[in-house]
């Protein structure tokens, strides 16, 4: 199993969220976050004073899922979140080893 | 006493309190931190009460008891002598009383703007009593309350020197005594909420109808040609500021235009009695100009952290209405006229002397009152009550809950 972690602009979770679907994901979970990468913040102005702010809204999205279809989940969420633009966003994959559903204690991929 | 005008002043009475609570402190609130946004709301409330009761006391009798060309005296603390059928002009001295305590509400809670973020709650309340007291009370009986600058002549419809002078120079004095906010000016957070910034503007633009209308104290022509101009001021601000900012950024932000409508605003109180409507437009159009420029100087270029720009805005705007009323209260310039053996040049003379006695006088007392009171209480908070913000620290609350 992997366990995907996303971090895309919040506008695009709307269309990730549909692209997951199509892939045959039926759960996930949407967090709002704040961070930084190459986009290096943004600048804001009010009464004239230059604000810099460094940590800018951000949408992480967590999705474990099984081997088979992890590169298509990837996939899927590479297409739906880019906007060509700088600050679209990473996508981390890491090993999962193990998942247990609470209701049953049904655990691996039986639990996703 | 008169029916009509009683009804109007009881109305502007409620419009001007409503100035403060809770429009300025919305406008205030808006422009803090979060983790600062109920001290802010506290200190324009808690200002609201205390002063209430001041006034009652002992303030008001300074302002507009018999006494002197210098003070009232202390014949009427306690509202001693009014009754039901005492009379102000045309109207209940009680309602004169009223309507003039909101503007000794609002005039302290304007320095909130200097002070945000890092001053002690208990000193905000010391100083805004102290101050009203000693500095405000004595400027309203000069110009209001028959006092010498009423004799020889200063144009002051509304506040433009008794309000707006009083409250921006104190609060630059204050804030240098103060010291700039944690990382200013590169490193302070942005304003928290810009939408309750405009909430509370919005309800500034609406209660200034009373301060500068209601400043006719009775219900005729001067009253609604002081609330027309007043009202194309304020539009005429907040179109001036956002086209420095279009120029500028080619943006037009939201906090800008809201400001831009408080500089006009504050521009016009001390000429809304004087000027026509082409004036009232162009009044804005300087404040807003204007204004924006004193913004930049003061926070960019002198590194004054007046943190919520009251000296930019509200000094310097109330003061550039008196100067400019001077000449826009000529009949050539649409006014309402000058009186009987002025001239555009002694009236800007006047103008002039009044300006500079009341910012000299508000500046040297609010010097000489913080460094006193400060040998008595605290004035700073530290450093790690600053970081953790004055809402928890000051007032064991927070104003938004994560999970």
């Amino acid at each position: 199993m992997k366990f995907i972690v996303a971090i895309i602009k919040p506008h695009k979770l709307d269309d990730v969220r549909e692209a997951l679907a199509s892939v045959g994901i039926e759960g996930m979970t949407a967090s709002e976050v704040k961070g930084y990468g190459r986009q290096k913040g943004q600048t804001e102005i009010y009464r004239g004073a230059e604000y810099q702010v460094n940590f800018v809204p951000k949408v992480k999205i967590e999705v474990a899922v099984d081997d088979g279809v992890a590169d298509a989940v990837v996939e899927a969420i590479r297409t739906a979140a880019n906007t060509e633009k700088i600050g679209d966003g990473k996508i981390f994959v890491l090993d999962l080893e193990n998942a247990v559903r609470v209701r049953t204690g049904e655990t691996g991929a039986e639990a996703l | 006493m008169e029916g009509a005008d009683t009804a109007w002043i009881l109305t502007s009475t409620a419009l001007v309190l409503f100035m403060t609570l809770p429009g300025l402190a919305l406008f205030y609130a808006g422009l803090v931190r979060s983790k600062n946004v109920l001290s802010v709301l506290m200190n324009c409330f808690a200002i609201a009460a205390t002063v209430s009761i001041l006034w009652f006391v002992v303030a008001y009798s300074i302002a507009f008891g018999d006494g002197n060309a210098w003070w009232g005296g202390l014949g009427k603390s306690f509202l001693s002598g009014v009754g039901l059928d005492t009379v102000s002009g045309t109207i209940p001295e009680s309602l004169f009383f009223m309507f003039q305590m909101t503007f000794a509400i609002i005039t302290p809670a304007l320095i909130v703007g200097a002070y945000p973020e890092r001053i002690h709650f208990s000193f905000v309340i010391g100083f805004s009593l102290i101050w009203v007291l000693i500095v405000y009370a004595p400027v309203v009986h000069w110009v209001w309350g028959g006092g010498f600058l009423a004799e020889m002549g200063l144009i002051d419809f509304a506040g433009g020197v008794v309000v707006h002078v009083t409250a921006g120079v104190s609060a630059l004095v204050l804030a240098m005594m103060l010291g700039p906010r944690r990382g200013f000016p590169n490193e302070v957070q942005p304003p928290h909420n810009p939408g309750m910034t405009m909430i509370g503007a919005s309800m500034l633009w609406v209660g200034w109808f009373g301060f500068n209308a209601g400043s006719a104290l009775a219900a005729d022509g001067s009253a609604t040609m002081a609330m027309t101009v007043t009202h194309l001021s304020a539009a005429s601000g907040a179109i001036a500021w956002s086209v420095m900012e279009l120029i500028r950024y080619r943006k037009a932000s939201l906090v800008g235009a809201v400001t831009g409508m408080v500089a006009g605003l504050a521009t016009i109180t001390p000429a809304s009695g004087s000027v026509g409507p082409v004036g009232g437009m162009l009044l804005g159009l300087a404040g807003g100009v204007v204004c924006y420029a004193m913004t930049q100087f003061i926070k960019q270029r002198l590194k004054i952290d007046d943190s919520l720009d009251v000296f930019a805005v509200h000094g310097i705007g109330g003061a550039l209405g008196s100067l400019l009323v001077a000449f826009f209260v000529a009949t050539a310039l649409g006014g309402h006229g000058l009186a009987d053996g002025m001239t555009m040049g002694s009236q800007l003379g006047v103008q002039a002397f009044g300006i500079v006695l009341v910012a000299v006088w508000s500046g040297v007392l609010t010097f000489i009152i913080v460094k006193v009171l400060k040998m008595f209480m605290k004035f700073r908070v530290d450093e790690e009550t600053e970081v953790q913000g004055l809402d928890l620290a000051m007032h064991g609350e927070r104003g938004y809950h994560g999970m």
